[in-house]
């Protein structure tokens, strides 16, 4: 009995599209609409705006400060944890899952944890003054220490999101067969050599999605840097929280939403273009 | 050109003793294969030679010099894995030459040992593509130059052909004793197949868990195995084994008489298959036949004698029905005959 039923797969999958099409495509079309009109005509009214507003450019730069501090800092860690507990023999999965642990916490919730250590009556103080090095409380999260708040609000972005980096990387590293690096160790290949050489170069495909997915979830960095600086660190999906919330001015804030998936778009073309995958030359 | 001396290493993991204690001495120049079933060993035991596994005592010592404690790189070897462990990011060429770049050799020489390995093994046309386009037999014959490319004193081959379907495997085999005959390296080849071990090698190093049965010629191991295990795991057919009686230290197999080295009760016989000839009627020793299968170059025989199983062959010529029962005389020259109390055969008669 060989029916054609070629309409089946259709079927199946028709659900999800519909799920989709009402719940993504329907509200990306509106929002595009109204960044791009004033009252129900086109207009760049919302967009200039936007772009003449006293926060605009602080946001823009913080969050591409922020993304081009955290996401390489993570790729490089993620590769150093990927790399250990390859070596590991036994309680390799212990180990995996206490680090994938702030996968599990909310973002907010995430943003609150590094609040309670950075907060002048926080945990970092309660330290340092204990050894001697503070003499009284030190506000390490306002304007005046702008510093101290990016690294604060980097910290806490690294301790959260590293976890999924890993979890990609260490997937692609599982993927190496070990007689690659054993080959390449008969041959002279120094520790590092093979890394270089043998290791990166296989893991392109993985390396790619953890940088796509790490790059884009960056740019839209809120909660943390929300929970720890609030407006002392303004941030492009902040500034949309702000405009649709704190000013009801949903033209403006859907301006900033298309700006914020505009960049995350040019990122993933960046990536796919500089760390090209050419299925013919992986195992 | 190196010799290499392996010195009663051993081995465990955890409880489990993967190697018992091995000695093995490999002429500079000379072929051994290191042949047994899968888990016996032999694997291991090449990948502490090689330095990819740390064996928990012993020596290997390559060109009379120590390597335990050296890292790969320093024992002047290469190897050859199973499934190839050639780069895929890395071009046909790039892979050849990839142990000189890492002894940083220039261009010029680079290019030259390539080019030398690439024509032994004829790859010259694939050198600037991608291991992904070319098929299994391809790919054995780069990972094959890539270790010939830095002219290695030994080269180590962990069952290189077994991920080949048989007719590769078969003119991969011829292929590689002409190249290594020609390169003259000293090599260690690991294989559970009888065959290759038989036809490539100028010794055998029979392995059994853990431990070294045998080591010897092609046809010594297979005429004269040392114990039961390599009888029965060399030849195809395996050689048969039938438990006899003694009387006054001679075995009487129909019309035959043999003088054993045992003076009574029982002695076991260990009787290859294809040495054997079909007896006149009532003079040779009786095998009841269950199967007769005429294979074209030969007919083989499976069924009993003296009530224990046994395969034989005869000539394509003969005709055996199934049921029959035929005689068969013995060639004395080319019996085994084994303590049927530890398996081990007795020394070949002069």
């Amino acid at each position: 009995m060989t029916q054609n039923r070629s309409w089946i797969p259709y079927a199946l999958i028709l659900p999800s599209v519909v799920f989709l099409g009402l719940l993504f495509v329907v509200p990306l079309v509106q929002t595009l609409w109204l960044a791009v009109s004033d009252n129900g005509t086109p207009s760049l009214a919302n967009m200039t705006t936007m772009v003449t507003d006293l926060n605009f450019g602080r946001s823009v730069l913080n969050t591409f400060l922020l993304t081009l501090a955290v996401v390489p800092i993570q790729i490089v860690m993620a590769l150093t944890m990927g790399s250990m507990v390859a070596k590991m023999n036994g309680g390799r999965e212990t180990i995996l899952w206490i680090w994938t642990i702030p996968l599990g916490i909310s973002d907010l919730a995430a943003g609150m944890v590094w609040l309670s250590i950075l907060q002048n009556t926080g945990y970092l103080n309660s330290v340092l003054f204990g050894l001697g090095i503070i003499e009284r409380q030190t506000a390490w999260l306002t304007y005046q220490t702008p510093v101290a708040l990016f690294i604060g609000i980097a910290i806490a972005e690294i301790w959260r999101g590293t976890a999924i980096v890993m979890i990609i990387i260490v997937a692609g590293l599982n993927q190496v067969p070990k007689e690659f690096k054993e080959a390449a160790e008969i041959f002279g290949a120094s520790p590092w050599t093979r890394f270089t050489r043998i290791t990166l170069p296989l893991i392109r495909p993985a390396l790619q999605s953890a940088l796509i997915l790490r790059t884009v979830l960056a740019f839209e960095v809120f909660a943390v840097v929300y929970a720890l600086g609030g407006r002392n660190f303004p941030v492009l999906v902040g500034e949309a929280y702000n405009w649709q919330n704190q000013n009801q001015n949903y033209g403006v804030a859907a301006a900033y939403a298309v700006l914020i998936m505009v960049i995350s778009l040019a990122a993933t073309l960046v990536y796919l273009k500089a760390v090209k995958v050419d299925p013919e030359r992986l195992p | 050109m190196a010799n290499i001396v392996i010195d009663n290493i051993k081995k465990s993991f955890g409880a489990f003793q993967a190697l018992k204690g091995v000695s093995l001495t490999i002429n500079d120049g000379e072929f051994v294969s290191l042949l047994g079933p899968s888990g016996c060993g032999k694997t291991t035991l090449l990948r502490i030679i090689a330095g990819l596994e740390t064996s928990t005592a012993g020596d290997v010592r390559i060109g009379e010099k120590s390597v335990i404690g050296l890292l790969p790189k320093d024992r002047g070897l290469a190897m050859v894995f199973q499934n190839y462990a050639v780069f895929p990011h890395m071009t046909v060429y790039e892979n050849v030459a990839f142990g000189l770049r890492m002894q940083k050799a220039d261009d010029a020489r680079v290019k030259k040992q390539v080019e030398k390995a690439a024509g032994l093994l004829h790859i010259e046309p694939y050198l600037d593509r991608y291991p992904n386009k070319l098929s299994g037999g391809q790919r054995q014959r780069v990972a094959v130059a890539r270790a010939l490319a830095v002219e290695p004193g030994v080269l180590l081959m962990d069952e290189p052909l077994s991920n080949l379907d048989a007719l590769l495997r078969l003119e991969m085999r011829t292929e590689l004793k002409t190249v290594l005959q020609e390169a003259g390296t000293t090599t260690i080849y690991v294989t559970h197949d009888q065959t290759e071990a038989m036809g490539l090698s100028d010794r055998i190093a029979v392995v059994h868990d853990g431990r070294i049965e045998q080591v010897g010629t092609p046809v010594e191991v297979y005429n004269h195995p040392a114990t039961r295990f390599v009888g029965g795991f060399i030849g195809n057919p395996p050689m048969n084994f039938i438990t006899m009686p003694v009387t006054g230290g001679q075995v009487t197999a129909g019309a035959q008489q043999f003088a054993v080295p045992a003076q009574g009760g029982e002695i076991v016989l260990g009787l290859r298959g294809e040495t054997v000839e079909r007896a006149p009627t009532g003079q040779g020793l009786d095998m009841q036949v269950r199967v007769a299968e005429p294979m074209g170059s030969h007919l083989l025989l499976t069924g009993s004698i003296l009530g224990q199983p046994a395969r034989v062959i005869l000539p394509a010529t003969e005709t055996v029905r199934n049921g029959e029962t035929v005689g068969l005389t013995l060639d004395p020259k080319r019996l085994t005959w084994l303590s049927p109390e530890n398996g081990v055969s007795y020394p070949a008669a002069a």
